[in-house]
């Protein structure tokens, strides 16, 4: 069963919602720009075979201290705290989008901490003819479209409904504004922070993942993230876009654990 | 009370096809929409109606900063206000404002606005906007969730600026300086009047208040909507047991006077149409970056002026619409001078400002919705609030210089 707890770091300057459950080794999972909108399906497969731990990072859900935090660098000393805390020395890092341009710079800046890394549609690099898109300023409707291999599938339109309820909307969006305003406290306006002078120092064996019909990072870029970490290698999986966890959750449960486990 | 004169600049020459052919008149509007030939006309046309203004007697003149956008040409306010400066001599010159976040470092806004003031001989009132989404987060890339810390940082340097007199050191998280010394210092003391315009955020309230300084609410929705706002910051106001004097408070409206009613919908309606339908026409994803508005604010169900929603609610407007619901007080002499004083009365505004050029006016009528105003309303509006006093005017020296004196007095010794 998944356990749900608020984890104090740094005598309480930062109150974390942490999501943990299985056992095996430690699996940090490190989340995107839209949250995490509880303990998700894929989670809990990898549950099975890993130790997960699913933070929210500051100023997403109730995780507080996020105005403590600047930018992407004080992002990953902070995790070096976090995982302090835990007790935990060293562990696998999956990070998708936001989470996985956080998971490589740890991977660069604390590489005795990150056994192996998976990199799930990272940001973090910029191609100036390859544009990340502005997913700040889309509309709904853009976002399905950029999210989505396909917008019209069951598992797309349940996660972009709206709530049935007023009152249970406007907490939607408000919800959604946090994630995003904080997201753009890493990422506003180009998501290009450095990431290019520190990745060279990754050491960990690392799995690139990508969806096919990526809407938001274009595929393009998992070939330069493996151009620029020694010895990584690429999966492009098809009929996916931006979220292949979500779309093809059990391919993805796969390459993620025989990556690790291999 | 005051009026003042507003130009928003606006680009007048966008298609008919406009919104249709394109989603945004801010951001990423095709700059190929721009003639710089025609631009050359507009400008200066412009600066003859804010100078028209001043020679008619209106209290001041007013100029704003936008970027990036077909709605407001003036990405430099204070250009403007130095053009002023030198061919006006009576009007206040209100910059609304230097957006303060923008400037690396903000130093420059205290000393072009001391420019400015020692200049004019101190008739300088100097606005302090957050700026808009479009302008501040798209434009000029800032980042959303931080926007309003620098602005409060610009705010408390350029202060200290102004008024500490020996060279300091300021070590700020977005500006650092060793040495900060102004040259040259304002002419007013011990500052210029400060207004803070706001477009609705609630943390602007207390802050302004808290600081003694004038908001200006800049509604493009009219006075029924604003009057909400405003009684939000009345209500603020006697919180903080702070008194109801009108002049802290400052209001933008479209105005629009005809010989009668019935010519007014005919001189107007088309500018007003190009106003709200291309000026206003803003792609829902620029009108308020996540972050740039409070999850306070947003809760309280303030929403941007632009955008979808905004265009929703304006959708299918009419002439008759538009006044009715006070996005415009329009008609003749009468109707604009008992409606302005009602909505004055009711928000108990001190500073009105006043929009008699919107969308693609041409010069002839601008001047004569001026002319009219000057004459028919201004007399009566100048009676209200006399029991109050206004703290947040200029102070200019009594003698002033000439502009052009030391060539007449060549060519006299000539």
């Amino acid at each position: 069963m998944v356990q749900e707890q608020m984890v104090a770091v740094r005598d309480g300057m930062f109150n974390v919602k942490l999501r943990t459950a299985g056992s095996g080794d430690p699996l940090l999972y490190l989340h995107g720009a839209g949250g995490l909108r509880g303990w998700e399906p894929f989670l809990a497969e990898l549950a099975k075979r890993f130790r997960v731990y699913a933070p929210a990072h500051p100023g997403f859900e109730t995780s507080t201290g996020i105005e403590h935090l600047d930018d992407i660098i004080d992002l990953v000393v902070f995790y070096n705290d976090f995982l302090d805390t835990l007790g935990l020395a060293s562990t696998h890092v999956v990070g998708h989008s936001l989470g996985g341009m956080l998971a490589a710079e740890l991977a660069a800046l604390s590489p005795h901490r990150v056994r192996k890394l998976v990199l799930v549609s990272a940001v973090g690099l910029w191609l100036d003819a390859h544009p990340v898109a502005d997913f700040f300023a889309m509309t709904p409707e853009e976002l399905a479209r950029a999210l989505w291999f396909n917008p019209d599938s069951e598992v797309a339109r349940a996660m972009m409904a709206l709530p049935e309820d007023e009152q249970a909307q406007l907490e939607a969006f408000l919800l959604r504004n946090q994630h995003l305003a904080t997201a753009g406290k890493f990422l506003w306006p180009i998501p290009d922070k450095g990431l290019k002078k520190r990745i060279h120092r990754i050491k960990a064996p690392t799995l690139i993942l990508w969806g096919q019909a990526d809407g938001i990072v274009p595929p393009v870029y998992a070939q330069e993230f493996q151009r620029r970490i020694a010895g990584s290698q690429v999966v492009v999986m098809p009929h996916c876009g931006h979220l292949p966890m979500y779309e093809a959750p059990e391919a993805f449960v796969q390459l993620v654990s025989d990556f690790l486990s291999g | 009370m005051k009026a003042c004169w507003f130009h928003l600049m606006p680009y007048p020459y966008l298609p008919d096809d406009f919104k249709q052919k394109y989603r945004s008149v801010w951001v990423d509007v095709p700059s190929t929409l721009y003639d710089p030939e025609k631009g050359h006309w507009v400008y200066n046309e412009y600066l003859d109606e804010l100078e028209f203004a001043d020679q008619v007697g209106f209290d001041g003149i007013c100029v704003n900063e936008h970027h990036a956008n077909a709605y407001g040409l003036m990405p430099s306010p204070n250009l403007m206000a130095a053009a002023l400066a030198r061919r006006t001599s009576q009007a206040a010159l209100i910059v609304l404002g230097n957006s303060l976040a923008l400037y690396n470092p903000p130093i420059r806004v205290a000393e072009e606005f001391a420019m400015l003031d020692v200049m004019s001989g101190g008739r300088l009132v100097a606005g302090f906007p957050v700026g808009s989404s479009m302008d501040t987060n798209f434009a000029y890339g800032q980042t959303p969730a931080t926007l309003r810390e620098k602005y409060q940082e610009a705010h408390d340097l350029i202060l200290q600026a102004w008024t500490r007199p020996e060279p300091f050191a300021f070590n700020g998280k977005y500006t650092q300086l060793r040495y900060v010394n102004l040259w040259p210092r304002p002419l007013q003391k011990p500052h210029p009047p400060i207004w803070i315009p706001g477009g609705g955020s609630i943390e602007t309230w207390d802050w302004v208040l808290e600081r003694n300084y004038m908001y200006s609410y800049l509604s493009y929705f009219g006075f029924k909507h604003g009057r909400r706002v405003m009684q939000g910051f009345w209500e603020a106001a006697d919180r903080k047991g702070v008194d109801r004097n009108p002049y802290r408070a400052g209001f933008l409206q479209l105005v629009a006077i005809s010989d009668t009613d019935a010519k007014a919908e005919a001189e107007y309606a088309a500018h007003a149409d190009y106003f709200y339908n291309r000026c206003l026409h803003v792609f829902e994803g620029f009108a308020d970056a996540p972050g740039y508005r409070t999850q306070a604010t947003l809760r309280r169900g303030f929403r941007p002026q632009v955008g979808a929603r905004a265009m929703r609610i304006r959708e299918g407007l009419t002439w008759k619409d538009f006044v009715e619901q006070g996005y415009i007080i329009g008609g003749s002499p009468a109707t604009v001078r008992d409606r302005l004083k009602e909505v004055v009365r009711e928000m108990n505004i001190g500073h009105l400002m006043v929009l008699c050029h919107f969308g693609n006016m041409p010069k002839e009528r601008t001047l004569q919705n001026t002319e009219l105003f000057a004459k028919y309303v201004l007399p009566e509006l100048h009676t209200l609030w006399q029991e109050w006093e206004d703290h947040w005017w200029p102070q200019p020296l009594a003698r002033r210089a000439q502009p052009g004196a030391a060539i007449e007095a060549k060519a006299e010794r000539a």
